[in-house]
């Protein structure tokens, strides 16, 4: 049975507002011109309105129902505690705009974030101001622009990124108006230094290096890479999607990496809220540091005691303000209360879990289905979700039979460079035992995909939709609900 | 403290299946010289000891909880009704991930598309996307999505003076690398001198109703001028006001973009809050973000998926309208319950609630020795108010010997407005709240 739209629940003269009457005499109300004539809202009762948000609920997927192998994504579990904190009145219910004598508990809190994202990173300092990932890599982007035009140089035009990274890379470059140009791995997945070589020139502004790269592996050649880059006068962007595997095992700019985004939503356990909000805070080195978005808290010298001892300045050569206000401040009190709890060896021992657990699960499905690249991975591996013996089956009817089992599927077809690509990070948050069953379920697929190919093909069968028309979706768009003409018959 | 379940025992069995005789084995790969740095962050905490540390940092806050808050800007103290919080909690929505896999996310991709809906309704467009991060950046990708649409041909964007000043520094932020050019100085003070100032080399007027001041903009015969000159109107506006006001789609806009903090998100120090963005459906395919569409599944049942991907980024890579991959999902959620709970009378009456208590206020406070109003008081739920002081110093004592937190000093975003002060008025803001500010006003003029 599918859950009504919301207005179709509606009901005229039914609402769910419980607000105060007006208690000042009334005012003339602007002209009628500019008055509205009609609101189309839905007209609900509060069960009613209740009841139909629990019930679409309960059609979702999530961490807290079960496994989450979304590779890139790492939806590790979401500690309750990092909810109770975000929502301490004294510390949401501010107004960005109070001055900073009135928030200072909000602004030491940021401070603090920004030293630890700084050390955990290895650099100069952060700013929590980007919004997600994706705004991190712009942000990012400008800045390298940015530092380059401050020295003149304005025919750094070139982004190169590596043919394994994220779509939002190449985005992200195009948006900054510089030029993505995509270079090759190797065989091994690294970056190929002979494709590197020949964009090793003057026209080089930076290169966009996601590690562990999109295949799970540790690029054995990015000390390399980056002082390459360099030598060639160009910067080096970290994408930070996968700092999972890396916190306190290595620090990125002691790799070369001069600027990088962290996602809090990711690597600080903050949750993805179906889609967002996340935070994408951005760390950066010497050469870059005064480049950062801001507004940035800051510490200012002075005595103990000081009433305002913290305070909000932008970096001296900002890019600018990349949205309104500091960040995500809700996020960040989640991610804060996160890397807190955990502290440098919590975090360290949360990077060397989430790699046993990825390696172990690679270990288990060694030989289950192709592993193009066999190496010691990091945090997630990438599978190809083909079987010799069974032609008909796509990386998609894996996924889709794995709903049946009770398990939310791995990311799949990308990265773009291995065919029918099964994206596995299984994360630290995991159990042996709940890893022992993943695996026996894609065996048992594996299984069926030889003998009873159907049950993929016309997987999912226990969701609570099926296989759905997404061409339909794009050709006779229908982006909002519309009244019908006719009253239903009943 | 962690949240690791593997036991010691675990481990060894771990890494026998593996093959390797340690964890630090697994890290090989890494440069040894680099490998296992020391990492200075504070000892960890408890899990009660790290609540009292929050306590203790929102100790030193002052919160608008059982305070008189009169600042607004962009962000405006709005009740929150708790049947919102109480959604949001469900972890099924708050611990999904973006809806990749429409068959076991149709909870989060129905709450979108009504979402969308709501949004269509309110601002009287056809479309809306499934959100930017705020208003600011909505703002910023409707002048990345003007260029598209002029096909960039028309380097010029106009925006209106009294556009937020902070929203017009963060488009000039995104759009540094690019070569349009941001022109919100010099264009004159009403809207006819914006549309006079698009020519065929712009691409769009931005102009925001209510604007930064407050006051409400007439724009009769706006798109009409704009359209003569083959560019697109886009309208700023704040959703609580689409209660009372006249919907931008109704006056002609091609986008309308605005901040949803309004709309059951809560103050939260600046974030996360919602960027919404909805357009004439001519210019879908040129719109940037997450688009949730209606479909059927194989046995012809209604479902809903992620769509128009051909214009994101994880198809369309540099190409891509934007490099945006995510929406603000929970915040979607949190105004698609707002809009639902308050639904058609209970937004109009918030909205009256707040023009008429702003209004009662903005006069007592005119009437005050020393202070005036600005402007002809057609404003919503906003206005500006000279003061016989420096804000400052005024914000200070209302702070400290009233207990009510002030308005915007206007300095503070414009040199030289040192006594203005841009006073925000809502439904959280009972008479007796008003007559204690304008008590405290008079107090402190003396």
């Amino acid at each position: 049975m599918t859950e009504p739209i919301i207005y179709e629940l509606s009901v005229s003269g039914r609402s769910a507002a419980h607000l105060p009457a007006l208690d000042v005499p009334p005012s003339p109300l602007p002209p009628a011109h500019l008055l509205r004539r009609e609101l189309d809202l839905p007209e609900v009762s509060e069960p009613d309105l209740m009841r139909h948000y629990v019930r679409l609920s309960q059609l979702n997927y999530s961490v807290d129902t079960g496994m989450y192998p979304l590779g890139s994504c790492t939806m590790k579990y979401n500690p309750k505690v990092n909810e109770d904190a975000a929502r301490i009145p004294s510390l949401l219910n501010v107004h960005p705009l109070q001055p900073a004598e009135t928030a200072q508990g909000n602004l030491a809190l940021m401070y603090g974030l920004q030293q630890a994202l700084a050390e955990i990173g290895g650099f100069a300092g952060s700013s929590l101001q980007p919004a997600a990932g994706a705004q991190g890599e712009l942000t990012g982007i400008l800045m390298i622009r940015a530092w380059h035009r401050a020295r003149g140089d304005t025919r750094r035009q070139v982004i190169l990124v590596p043919d394994s990274a994220h779509g939002t890379n190449p985005a992200s470059t195009s948006m900054a108006g510089l030029r993505a140009v995509e270079i090759r791995s190797d065989d091994r997945g690294n970056v190929d230094l002979e494709a590197l070589a020949p964009h090793l020139n003057d026209q080089l502004a930076g290169i966009m290096l996601t590690n562990p790269n999109t295949l799970g592996l540790f690029d054995e050649h990015v000390c390399e890479v980056c002082r390459l880059v360099h030598e060639a006068g160009g910067l080096v962007y970290g994408d930070g999607a996968n700092l999972n595997a890396l916190m306190g095992i290595v620090k990125p700019a002691q790799l070369g990496i001069d600027v990088m985004h962290f996602n809090l939503h990711k690597t600080f356990s903050t949750p993805h809220g179906g889609g967002g909000p996340g935070a994408g805070p951005v760390g950066a080195g010497e050469r870059l540091v005064d480049y950062l978005p801001g507004p940035i808290a800051v510490r200012k010298e002075g005595r103990e005691g000081d009433q305002a001892r913290y305070t909000l300045r932008m970096p001296a050569h900002s890019i600018g303000r990349m949205k309104a206000h500091y960040g995500h401040f809700a996020v960040l009190v989640r991610a804060y209360t996160y890397m807190r709890m955990l502290g440098a060896e919590g975090l360290r021992a949360s990077s060397e879990a989430a790699v046993l657990n990825a390696n172990y699960l690679q270990a288990l499905l060694r030989g289950v289905f192709p592993l193009p690249h066999d190496r010691t991975c990091m945090h997630e591996f990438v599978l190809e979700g083909r079987l010799a013996d069974a032609p008909g089956i796509r990386a998609l009817d894996i996924a889709k039979r794995l709903m049946d089992y009770g398990y939310h599927p791995p990311t799949n077809y990308f990265p773009l460079i291995v065919p029918e690509a099964l994206m596995i990070e299984p994360t630290e948050t995991e159990s042996k035992q709940e890893l022992d069953r993943f695996a026996s379920a894609l065996r048992s697929i594996a299984e069926e995909a030889r003998r009873e190919p159907e049950l993929l093909h016309n997987a999912p069968i226990s969701a609570p939709v099926r296989r759905l028309d997404e061409v339909r979706a794009a050709r006779d768009l229908v982006l909002s609900w519309t009244r019908p003409t006719r009253p239903a018959e009943d | 403290m962690t949240y690791l379940p593997l036991t010691d025992r675990e481990r060894v069995e771990m890494l026998a299946r593996i093959g390797v005789p340690s964890t630090e084995t697994l890290f090989q790969a890494v440069p040894e010289e680099v490998r296992y740095p020391e990492l200075r962050l504070p000892a960890p905490l408890s899990e009660p000891e790290i609540l009292a540390e929050l306590r203790a940092l929102g100790a030193q806050n002052v919160a608008v909880t059982d305070r008189a808050c009169f600042l607004g800007a962009g962000a405006c103290n709005h009740f929150v009704p708790s049947i919102v919080a109480h959604i949001t909690s469900r972890s099924e929505f708050y611990t999904a991930y973006t809806p990749y896999q429409p068959e076991i996310s149709q909870g989060t991709l129905q709450v979108i598309f009504e979402y969308q809906t709501m949004i269509a309704r309110l601002t009287g467009m056809d479309v809306s996307n499934a959100s930017h991060y705020d208003g600011a950046t909505a703002l910023a990708e409707s002048l990345i999505m003007a260029q598209g649409v002029a096909r960039g041909r028309r380097s010029r964007a106009v925006l209106a003076p009294s556009v937020n000043p902070v929203y017009r520094e963060v488009a000039r932020t995104y759009l540094q690398g690019t070569d349009v050019e941001i022109i919100d100085e010099g264009c004159g003070v009403t809207p006819q001198d914006w549309a006079a100032a698009v020519d065929d080399r712009t691409a769009c007027l931005v102009v925001q109703t209510p604007d930064f001041y407050g006051r409400i903009l007439d724009l009769r015969g706006i798109a009409e001028a704009v359209h003569a000159r083959g560019a697109l109107l886009i309208v700023l506006v704040d959703p609580i006001s689409l209660g009372m006001l006249v919907p931008p789609g109704a006056l002609g806009a091609d986008i309308v973009i605005g901040d949803g903090q309004p709309l059951g998100i809560g103050l939260q120090y600046g974030g996360p809050y919602l960027g919404f963005f909805a357009c004439r459906a001519e210019h879908v395919r040129r719109m940037s973000g997450r688009v949730v569409g209606q479909t059927v599944d194989v046995e012809g049942k209604r479902g809903f998926v992620m769509t128009l991907v051909t214009r994101e980024q994880h198809i369309r890579r540099e190409k891509a309208t934007s490099n945006i991959c995510t929406n603000q999902g929970l915040n979607v959620l949190a105004a698609a319950v707002y809009l639902s709970a308050l639904g058609r009378s209970g937004l109009s009456q918030v909205a009256n609630l707040c023009y008429q208590r702003a209004h009662y206020a903005a006069s007592a406070i005119d009437a005050l020795p020393g202070y005036s109003l600005d402007g002809d008081g057609l404003f919503f739920k906003e206005f500006v108010v000279h003061c016989p002081l420096p804000v400052q110093e005024l914000n200070r004592r209302l702070l400290d010997e009233f207990d009510i937190i002030g308005g915007l000093d206007l300095s503070t975003v414009e040199a030289g407005r040192e006594r203005d002060m841009l006073v925000c008025v809502t439904e959280m803001n009972p008479r007796a709240q008003i007559d204690r500010l304008v008590a405290a006003l008079a107090e402190v003029a003396k």
